[in-house]
């Protein structure tokens, strides 16, 4: 279990993952080798999974992003599997999770542009079984994109 | 657009698959030294195209078992009630992704809760009262695939 300590020093590594340990032991109010010792602890218990970096799509040539919400025919059996299967396929679909709400599904697609974009949509996702619904969100800005969470 | 060269692109490779990975490190798999890797990748900082670092935390460890995607249209318009709505919603602790796009929802929002009745609280107090929020649609992740 976390104590507050833990949490302190969790909440400022969240708040600055690029950090030193020094850092966060000044900033978290405790010294150097307990601080350590402590996220060496958190890592070791798979509280703190690790570190991912942020890359602006945009500067590599990818200026589209698109998020497409869709509904299966459930009546299709296997339809999730089927669909999953060959959406993995796609290497332009980012991320894919399955929802419990109004749609099934949501996949993210990254093309360089809207004719890119176009070619992806028509030739691969309108491909995939079972789809009987679309609704697309296009990216415009992204204002916040945080995996911390409140401790 | 920046251009990048073979090299370049494997240290944003090397760093996707595990961005802990200090300058020492991301040599040895792409065959530079610490100074010339180190070089690179505060290059790739200055340009723009890393833009930070996350930390990834286990948050189901930390007593967060449920991620919801909400889908937010605004019944206000105009440019003084987006401001309000976004300053608002960057907020709150629990929402970790705020998107604007175009299409059926005019945001899109990524939340972390302790459980549904936990949702349910942060959607009633600190999501239904931000400034111009109107329709808002909940689907609760089930999972990564």
């Amino acid at each position: 279990m976390l104590d507050d300590t833990d949490r302190r020093i969790l909440r400022q590594m969240q708040a600055d993952p690029s950090a030193s340990v020094a850092t966060v032991a000044e900033r978290a109010g405790l010294s150097h080798a307990p601080c350590w010792r402590r996220i060496a602890r958190m890592e070791r218990d798979g509280v703190i999974k690790g570190r991912r970096i942020l890359i602006d799509q945009r500067k590599l040539g990818l200026e589209v992003q698109v998020f497409l919400r869709i509904t299966l025919d459930k009546t299709a059996r296997n339809a999730f599997d089927a669909f999953i299967l060959e959406a993995r396929k796609i290497p332009e679909v980012t991320a894919m999770q399955t929802l419990l709400g109004r749609v099934d599904i949501r996949m993210d697609v990254t093309a360089r542009d809207l004719a890119h974009y176009q070619e992806i949509y028509r030739e691969r996702i309108m491909a995939l079984p079972h789809i009987l619904d679309v609704e697309s969100l296009m990216l415009v800005a992204e204002l916040k994109n945080s995996e911390a969470v409140p401790v | 657009m920046i251009e990048l060269d073979h090299t370049d692109h494997a240290i944003l490779d090397a760093l996707r698959s595990d961005g802990g990975m200090n300058a020492k490190q991301v040599g040895d798999v792409v065959g530079l030294s610490q100074p010339a890797a180190y070089r690179r990748i505060r290059r790739l900082e200055a340009d723009g195209v890393i833009t930070g670092r996350a930390l990834i935390v286990d948050a189901a460890k930390l007593g967060y078992g449920v991620t919801v995607f909400l889908g937010v249209k605004l019944a206000a318009r105009g440019r003084s009630a987006m401001a309000d709505f976004e300053r608002a919603v960057i907020s709150i602790p629990e929402v970790q992704l705020v998107q604007q796009v175009i299409g059926v929802h005019d945001y899109r929002l990524r939340i972390v809760a302790q459980d549904l009745s936990d949702f349910e609280r942060i959607l009633r107090r600190r999501i239904m009262t931000l400034p111009g929020v109107g329709d808002v649609e909940s689907n609760v992740l089930l999972s990564d695939e």
